[in-house]
């Protein structure tokens, strides 16, 4: 089984590579992405059924064993990350297509369609950062999506996104030189930077400079998983983008910082130090970003600032530190990348049909559109984490373990993410409630209120009467003519936001599973140092070998 | 591993130069405070390992200290991703002088002209 680990890192930029030659032709290109991350979620469904019945599967690539060589190592944890990041990116993919993001592109402003190769390398990058054994090579997997997410965001090079696309920028690159010193430090500390070998290693320093390694590498994570005090680039940043692009950053590029942060908590740092830090930044995490997200006008806006939010809760988890916390923090992360994802991608088909985000000019649109009423009712009300979907399932775990802890800060914590979840309850009712439920065209009369005074504001409130009247109509018929593939697409996310309450027992045990191999690190320590050829300590390698 | 002073500085110099230069607005001021800053920590990359003798030739070493080719490995590494990042930079840069005649960002005026939040933000 292991020949099928770097299959998920090999597939998409195979795909990448495939589709920057068949750049001129769209339809070739739509059907190799769409076939090569197909066969990507099937080698790695294949690969999470192994692991779960065989333990961690472990790749020496080069036939370079452990400390030397790259590592690529698939427990439970990666496995079923990459399970549920392939799901949310082929969802996305099939939605981008649909909305005909990637054709518009061919045009004398645009040389090539770049968003097929660009959209493979981004998931290319997080599949490697998932599967990464080595710190530095989760370092250059995190510039891989980094880089693809830069060109993404700022895609058509249009005056708003490259305003909106430059603080993304030059924060992720600081995030990145940060991660780069913390590593040539570690490097300078314990000659290692093999994930497995510095467990063994970290433990033999002083506790002083492990606590500076420890705190560059949080800096580093924090940064791209928007932890609160490094979080103010994700609002400003994601809502430009369009609707597919914010939908998989949503889902998925902060998750990688979390599942970074949980590798090195676990694994590097197992003392549990910072676990009251990060408690503090857990909670100002949630409710900052909630009390943002209280105040959006903008439904983009709003669920960026929950996106960020949200974070808050799987901190929390890894913050604890307990197995129980880890458990309920991994079935956390699953839940809401596709829950983030789902209502991005709702989110989507909202500026499609009402052709705005903004809540001031939304309306009536559960009698316009039904079907996204209920693609976007559904994951709002599991964001929320009402009962029994699988938001509230995970919240219950978390609440759960923050009261096996004990502390007092623990205790707070659990008041404050009740606090969150009532809030989000607030602010996307609030979005329900205005786009959704409130007839149409109240919102007519009252934005024309003060300028109804003077004539000229009267014949352009005439003007602009008539124009909402001619858009209502529009809407009802771009309601009904929804491509099949935005809505499908949607569709699909959001039913398996429903499988993951469905089936919450299976899926919890193995978030639990996952948590257990991560407590116990002589499973993942083990795997990756007594696999391979067994090696007599200073024996040379093979010259020539290349790495 | 002993420390070198001079270096020491050097690496911190060109860090903290090359992060105030990232804060600018000015997109060409962010590359050269990128490149500033990664030269930076390569330098601190390569005084990681044992430098300043000869690198691993053939197999017979004689015992002699030899260079860790780890932290080079990394450098050459962290060289070629500097350089697909500045060359996307560049174009960001070419391509926001060319659509605002700027070589600075717009303003942002409570991303009023934003897509999301645009004639709706404040309004309640």
């Amino acid at each position: 089984m292991t020949w099928l680990l770097p299959m998920a890192i090999i597939l998409p930029i195979t795909g990448a590579a495939l589709t920057l030659v068949a750049s001129r032709r769209p339809r070739v290109q739509r059907a190799i992405s769409v076939t090569i991350i197909s066969i990507q979620l099937a080698v790695e469904v294949t690969m999470l059924v192994s692991v779960e019945r065989t333990g961690p599967i472990v790749m020496h690539v080069g036939g370079w064993t452990a400390p030397l060589g790259v590592t690529l190592v698939a427990d439970e944890l990666a496995a079923f990350m990459l399970v549920v990041s392939t799901i949310v990116a082929l969802a996305v993919l099939i939605y981008g297509i649909s909305q005909g993001i990637a054709d518009r592109e061919v045009g004398p402003e645009v040389p090539i369609s770049i968003f097929h190769p660009t959209f493979l390398i981004l998931v290319t990058g997080i599949s490697n950062a998932f599967v990464a054994g080595d710190l530095f090579n989760l370092f250059v997997s995190f510039e891989i999506l980094l880089t693809a997410s830069y060109v993404l965001l700022t895609s058509g090079g249009t005056k708003e996104r490259l305003r909106a696309g430059a603080p993304y920028i030059v924060v992720s690159l600081l995030s990145s030189l940060i991660f780069l010193a913390a590593i040539a430090m570690i490097y300078g500390a314990t000659g290692t930077v093999n994930m497995a070998d510095l467990s063994v290693k970290l433990a033999a320093l002083p506790a002083g400079i492990v606590a500076v390694l420890q705190a560059m590498l949080l800096v580093a994570f924090g940064v791209k998983a928007a932890v609160f005090p490094m979080s103010q680039w994700l609002p400003d940043s994601y809502p430009s983008a369009p609707a597919p692009v914010t939908a998989v950053f949503a889902g998925l590029l902060t998750k990688v910082g979390i599942y970074a942060i949980i590798r090195v908590q676990t694994l590097l740092f197992p003392t549990g130090s910072y676990g009251t830090l990060l408690m503090i930044a857990a909670l100002l995490t949630m409710v900052v970003g909630i009390l943002g997200a209280v105040s959006q006008s903008g439904i983009k806006r709003m669920l960026s600032f929950t996106l960020v939010s949200h974070i808050g809760y799987m901190l929390f988890g890894i913050a604890l530190g307990s197995e129980t916390g880890l458990g309920a923090a991994i079935y956390y992360v699953a839940h809401h990348i596709l829950v983030q994802t789902a209502l991005f991608l709702a989110v989507g088909l909202i500026e499609r049909v009402a052709g705005t985000t903004v809540l001031a000019r939304l309306g009536g649109l559960a009698a316009a559109a039904p079907i996204l009423a209920i693609l976007f009712f559904i994951p709002a009300m599991n964001l929320a984490g009402v009962p029994p979907l699988s938001g509230f399932l995970g919240k219950v775990g978390l609440f759960e373990a923050g009261i096996q802890d004990g502390r007092v800060l623990a205790l707070i914590l659990v008041i404050g993410g009740a606090l969150t979840s009532l809030l989000t309850l607030y602010a996307i009712i609030r979005v329900w409630g205005r786009a959704f439920w409130r007839p149409a065209p109240e919102v007519t009369g009252r934005i024309e209120g003060d300028s109804l005074g003077t004539e000229s504001g009267r014949s352009l409130a005439v003007r602009i009467r008539a124009q909402r009247e001619a858009q209502k109509r529009v809407t009802h018929e771009k309601a009904a003519h929804l491509p099949i593939g935005m809505v499908g697409a949607t569709t699909a996310v959001v039913a398996i936001t429903l499988m993951m309450t469905i089936a919450a027992g299976p899926i919890y045990g193995l978030a639990e599973r996952a948590a257990a191999t991560l407590s116990d690190r002589s499973v993942y320590v083990d795997a990756v140092l007594d696999s391979g050829v067994p090696a007599p300590p200073g024996a040379t390698q093979p010259a020539g070998g290349g790495g | 591993m002993t420390t070198n002073l001079v270096l020491a500085l050097t690496i911190g110099g060109l860090f903290a130069s090359g992060v105030y230069l990232m804060l600018s607005r000015n997109l060409i001021r962010v590359i050269l405070g990128f490149l500033l800053a990664g030269h930076g920590i390569n330098l601190l990359l390569l005084s990681t390992g044992t430098y300043g003798a000869p690198p691993i030739v053939g197999e017979n070493t004689d015992g002699e200290q030899l260079s860790d080719p780890m932290p080079q490995a990394f450098i050459l590494t962290s060289i070629v991703i500097s350089l697909a990042v500045s060359t996307f930079l560049l174009a960001m840069a070419y391509r926001n002088y060319t659509v605002t005649k700027e070589p600075e960002l717009e303003d942002d005026p409570e991303n009023d002209e934003f897509a999301d939040a645009d004639a709706g933000a404040g309004e309640e």
